[in-house]
């Protein structure tokens, strides 16, 4: 049992796609400026990666190698075109907020990378959990990301207003500054630093090192070469 | 009429730049640009994907996909559009495959040199957004040449400055935490506020 959580939570924290394995970054960015788009794109993307997994999974051992990527891409793109069609039939304004980047979760390395690194070798069962669990670990990271830009941007959650705002007498002056695109990208960075503080295993190795101006002092100077010898 | 090809093209590369604008091909724009001949290399497949899709896209949409497309068929009233996705993503496929085979054929360097990536084209969201983007927008196939090739272009220089920027900031000495993947999304963030400054450029 406790095979599953791990499989359903590593990709949450541990090896998350967006911080760690730097896959579906795209969508990120893009849709986050609002909470309500973002909450639907991620459970647009949580169900397109479960149910991936699940169904390339289901024929993995029939699937030739040689033509796999069609056959995934064939898969993947038939899901997100219900996922997209669902949209625009029940909720018509966020699909047109969301714009192409529903149709563009077919090319979300998240999908593809889980297909090819995860279902091809494992049941269906497992596949669909591992799936899920990686829509969790993308969820999160842009939970975070739309919390914050609406939080800061409009004063508002959902819509709800936190913040007073000044042109309904309170005081929060929304900063306009985090509804645009490129803050995502430096909220981004600063989650990561975040993350790895706390998963310190996460951490890239520096490609080069700065050597010491001065020569290093040495906290615990070794003994001196002992004179029990010459005793 | 030249000038509202340029007009797109030029739009394309600065004001709508697929990297730093609507942030597509974020993936591979971060994973390969810490070798500027990679960065380029990679840049040059985008443009060259690009410029052939996004007006292979257009045909099949103008002509076979759209409402009403199908009426030289003698089919007038059939709408396909609901399976545009599939399409443009078949023909991306399907463009990478023989570009991938052209250059371990021709130019085995660059064949190498891009690796695993080529493939991994097929998905890079800028290509299959650009087709999405084209299609939003309308443009017919004279239009959709001129917004294709400008998008890679777009696309090569974001990658380009980027790897650029990289290279030098590897002797700098950061926190332990944002070394790598947390410092390249930072600087990113700072390009694309650079870019945004060409936002009021009108042609």
């Amino acid at each position: 049992m406790s095979n599953y959580s791990e499989i359903l939570f590593r990709p949450v924290f541990k090896e998350n796609p967006i911080a760690l394995q730097m896959l579906g970054i795209c969508s990120a960015l893009a849709v986050t400026s609002k909470l309500y788009p973002t909450l639907i794109m991620c459970v647009a993307l949580t169900v397109t990666v479960s149910l991936s997994n699940f169904f390339i999974s289901m024929i993995r051992n029939i699937t030739p190698s040689n033509i796999r990527i069609i056959v995934q891409m064939t898969i993947i793109s038939s899901l997100v075109i219900l996922v997209d069609q669902a949209l625009k039939a029940y909720d018509y304004e966020t699909s047109k907020t969301l714009s192409v980047f529903v149709g563009l979760i077919i090319t979300n390395c998240i999908v593809m990378g889980r297909a090819e690194a995860f279902a091809m070798q494992n049941p269906p069962g497992v596949s669909f959990l591992d799936g899920f669990g990686n829509g969790l670990g993308y969820s999160v990271i842009l939970i975070i990301l739309g919390t914050i830009r609406e939080l800061f941007g409009t004063g508002t959650i959902l819509e709800y207003e936190i913040f007073p705002l000044v042109q309904n007498g309170g005081w929060y002056v929304p900063n306009n500054f985090f509804l645009l695109p490129p803050v995502s990208f430096i909220l981004i960075g600063l989650i990561i630093w975040a993350l790895r503080a706390w998963q310190r295993d996460q951490i890239e190795e520096p490609e080069f090192s700065m050597s010491k101006n001065s020569p290093e002092i040495i906290p615990n100077p070794p003994p001196a070469p002992s004179s029990k010898g010459s005793s | 009429m030249i000038e509202n090809y340029l007009n797109i093209f030029i739009n394309a590369i600065f004001i709508e730049n697929l990297a730093l604008s609507v942030f597509l091909g974020m993936c591979t724009f971060i994973a390969i640009s810490k070798k500027i001949e990679a960065a380029i290399g990679l840049g040059i497949a985008v443009i060259v994907v690009l410029a052939i899709t996004v007006p292979i896209n257009n045909l099949i949409y103008n002509y076979v996909l759209r409402d009403g497309a199908l009426s030289w068929a003698g089919l007038s009233d059939v709408d396909l559009s609901f399976v545009g996705l599939i399409s443009y993503i078949g023909v991306i496929a399907a463009c990478v495959q023989i570009l991938e085979m052209f250059l371990d054929k021709y130019v085995p360097v660059l064949y190498n040199a891009l690796g695993i990536f080529l493939p991994l084209i097929t998905v890079n969201c800028a290509i299959l957004g650009a087709s999405l983007f084209m299609v939003e927008k309308d443009l017919y196939f004279g239009e959709s040449v001129a917004y294709g090739l400008g998008a890679g272009v777009g696309w090569a220089l974001a990658i380009t400055i980027l790897a650029g920027i990289r290279e030098k900031l590897k002797y700098s000495d950061m926190p332990e935490g944002l070394q790598g993947l947390g410092s390249t999304f930072i600087i990113v963030g700072l390009m694309s506020f650079g870019f945004m400054s060409f936002g009021g450029i009108i042609l």
